[in-house]
């Protein structure tokens, strides 16, 4: 028998709240984003994934399909377009009183004749007299349809909204940008901790130094310079190579002071025993440290990647508008301007640029939390 | 011959002198051991051999080549750490191997030298393993395997046998023995602990803060300290000291002081001593013997009585430190009785008040 205590049990209920908070909008961000544009317009995600009614006015079929039998006069049809998935409750003859027969019933017309209708839609009219009506008549139906997802809105805002360009854009910034900073991380994280050479401790200092700096400091200066750059060799000041060095210098710091500490806390013997037996500092970084700083590597890297696929300031800074260039989080941003209506579309292009960030999440997640405590716990 | 000559040796951390002037010669395929308390130095040393620590002055040279400049692969030596220092993410294969393939040896050598080892070390069925999967006594073999495969001129050991327990450390002690035999190689070997010492080496070097205390065989050391430090440190249990101050002295023997109890002659005499000098007597538990006879003797009272089965040690309430005995295993006495203990005199080293031996 487990030991029950109080402080367990409120940890994991406000764990379960959180976890409520934290899926409810998620999850009917994804449903919103799988239903019809005019099912959304309607009723709210979470009557999507039940039957619901509807009501709907159809017409029969015209006097000129019916036929002649034994000297009665017949039209049939389906009122639900054969469709098999839904089907009829109620229907009625008059806008008066739309549900006022339950399917499947006979009713006599107002001419006399007979309207047989069953529950999948399909009817049988029969009458003695010649049908004569050039429109079909009207019938009002309320229709139990089941719950219909569909992927036609993200066709719509990958395929004709431009979304898709956009989040190849975004990865196209997001992945080099990951790993130049966590190439050049690594290798001054271990020349920081395990290489002796003059002003080691200084130069430390300085990174943890610029932990602190803000980044909107930063941002002006840095497009100076890249205007001057640009200029000098006629080229535009924004471009992606622009932005990866911009986001490598902006993270940095962070990635070096967690990966140092980390590569510090390995056992120094090991790299005593490398050197004895002969590996070089080269030879130990690629053969003993990198093996061994994977989950380090893999969690930081995943902070990184998630800091600048969230990212919107510095991309609006640093690259431009154009279709070509412009990414997730500000195509984003653009939409919500122009499709503030159409939440169908709104959904799905939240729910694309969620995509990645909960893939990396759910499939990384033990990294994840390892990286949080990188530095005060071995990995 | 001597395969390594350290020559007035020196180092600083900072201010801290921790190698004082250090000079040694180690004969070839020979076991020494560096043996002190913490904080002598010895660990400084064995990584100053092994080039894991800069030289402030003086020389290392290995087989007649000044190393100090070398890195720790141009030496010919291996190491094996206290804290085995495997690499957690290879094999136990690859951890031997490690070495050999940094020095692009063919794939059939690094096998059968791999093979080699890990039959010596009977760690054969071990060799796919990876090292959290094995226990404390297999991985430090695994790091002696390490080092046996790259053949080195000289084995250095950094207390290897400490992180194990005590039954294991026993085994291991003697296996390494039994190594140092089969491979006729040069190995130096540092602990703290005297037993280690004792049971191994061909030599030991008992290091205190920083200087060589003493160096010889085992037994040389045992039987002839040349100062109270070498004396207190070899041996278990301790040398029992016994402060005194000489109450007469003649030409051949010293009358002194034994606790206000009685006066005594000894026999040692050096024309150094005057009368009224303080010196310390030291006695080995076992030249301590219970006896009726009141000749050379003190009354005391036991206090503990610690039986090992082979023999038992008593520890006397004796003004300021315990005065250990030993006895035989099978000893009738009690805690709390009173006892008479006599002493040979030719058995004990007196020290003078510079704690040298005379």
């Amino acid at each position: 028998m487990k030991h029950f205590s109080f402080g367990k049990f409120l940890a994991h209920f406000f764990l379960l709240i959180i976890v409520f908070i934290w899926v409810i909008p998620t999850f009917g961000l994804l449903i919103s984003s799988l239903r019809d544009k005019d099912q959304v317009a309607l009723t709210g995600w979470w009557t999507a994934l039940k039957h619901n009614e509807f009501n709907e006015i159809v017409r029969t079929e015209k006097s000129n399909v019916q036929f002649e039998e034994n000297g009665v006069f017949i039209i049939t049809g389906n009122l639900l377009k054969n469709s098999p998935t839904k089907s009829v409750i109620n229907f009625g003859i008059t806008s008066k009183n739309p549900k006022a027969f339950k399917a499947p019933s006979k009713v006599t017309m107002k001419n006399g004749s007979t309207f047989y209708l069953k529950k999948d839609g399909s009817y049988r009219w029969t009458s003695d007299k010649e049908f004569k009506h050039k429109k079909g008549k009207r019938i009002f139906l309320t229709v139990n349809t089941p719950p219909s997802l569909t992927l036609e809105n993200y066709k719509e805002v990958l395929v004709f909204r431009g979304l898709g360009q956009s989040f190849i854009n975004s990865l196209t910034v997001a992945v080099p940008s990951t790993i130049i900073p966590l190439i050049i991380g690594a290798f001054a994280a271990y020349a920081l901790s395990w290489m002796n050479f003059y002003g080691r401790d200084l130069i430390f200092a300085t990174i943890v130094c610029l932990l602190v700096v803000p980044l909107q400091m930063s941002l002006i200066p840095i497009l100076t310079v890249y205007n001057q750059i640009g200029n000098f060799f006629g080229v535009s000041a924004k471009s992606y190579v622009g932005i990866w060095l911009a986001h490598t210098g902006f993270g940095l710091p962070l990635k070096i002071f967690l990966l140092r500490n980390f590569i510090k806390s390995l056992p120094h013997e090991m790299f005593e025993a490398a050197r004895v037996d002969g590996a070089s500092h080269y030879q130990i970084f690629m053969k003993i440290i990198l093996p061994l700083s994977i989950p380090a590597f893999a969690s930081i890297g995943i902070l990184q990647f998630l800091w600048v696929w969230n990212d919107l300031l510095v991309a609006l800074v640093f690259l431009d508008k154009m279709p070509s260039e412009i990414v997730l989080t500000s195509r984003l941003r653009e939409m919500l301007g122009e499709f503030s209506q159409n939440w169908e579309i709104l959904t799905t292009s939240a729910f694309v640029s969620m995509i990645v960030p909960l893939f990396v999440f759910l499939s990384l997640q033990r990294y994840f939390i390892r990286g949080l405590v990188a530095g005060s716990v071995k990995g | 011959m001597s395969e390594i000559v350290i020559k007035n040796l020196n180092k600083y951390y900072g201010k801290n002198h921790v190698i004082q002037d250090v000079s040694l010669n180690i004969d070839s395929q020979s076991f020494t051991v560096l043996v002190g308390p913490s904080g002598c130095g010895k660990s400084t040393i064995l990584r100053m051999i092994a080039g894991l620590e800069s030289i402030n002055s003086g020389t290392i040279s290995i087989d007649g080549n000044i190393v100090n400049d070398l890195s720790p692969k141009d030496r010919n030596i291996a190491m094996v750490f206290q804290s085995y220092a495997l690499y957690p993410h290879m094999t136990v294969y690859n951890n031997m191997a490690f070495g050999l393939k940094l020095e692009k040896l063919t794939k059939d050598e690094i096998d059968s030298r791999v093979y080699d080892a890990a039959k010596i070390l009977q760690i054969e069925e071990l060799l796919q393993r990876k090292p959290k999967q094995l226990s404390g006594g297999q991985r430090q073999r695994v790091a002696i395997g390490r080092a046996i495969t790259r053949k080195p001129k000289v084995f250095l050991f950094d207390e290897p046998l400490s992180n194990l327990d005590a039954a294991l450390r026993v085994q291991m002690r003697v296996e390494l023995a039994k190594l140092h035999d089969q491979l006729d190689a040069t190995m130096i070997y540092v602990t703290h602990d005297q037993t280690e010492a004792m049971t191994m080496a061909d030599k030991i070097v008992v290091l205190d803060q920083g200087k060589i205390s003493q160096s010889g065989s085992p037994m040389d050391l045992y039987h002839n300290p040349k100062n109270l430090f070498v004396g207190g440190f070899i041996g278990s249990p301790k040398m029992n000291f016994i402060k005194t101050r000489i109450l007469k002295k003649s030409s051949q023997s010293i009358s002194i002081d034994l606790l206000g109890q009685k006066s005594f002659l000894l026999k040692k005499t050096t024309t150094n001593l005057k009368t009224g000098d303080e010196i310390t007597l030291g006695i080995r538990p076992e030249h301590l013997k219970i006896s009726k006879d009141l000749k050379n003797a003190w009354k005391g009272k036991v206090f503990v009585v610690e039986k090992l089965g082979s023999g038992t040690f008593l520890y006397l309430d004796k003004e300021g430190e315990p005065l250990v005995v030993e006895t035989d295993g099978d000893s009738k006495i009690k805690v709390g009785d009173t006892i008479n203990v006599a002493f040979n005199p030719d058995k004990c080293h007196v020290f003078n008040a510079n704690k040298e031996v005379i």
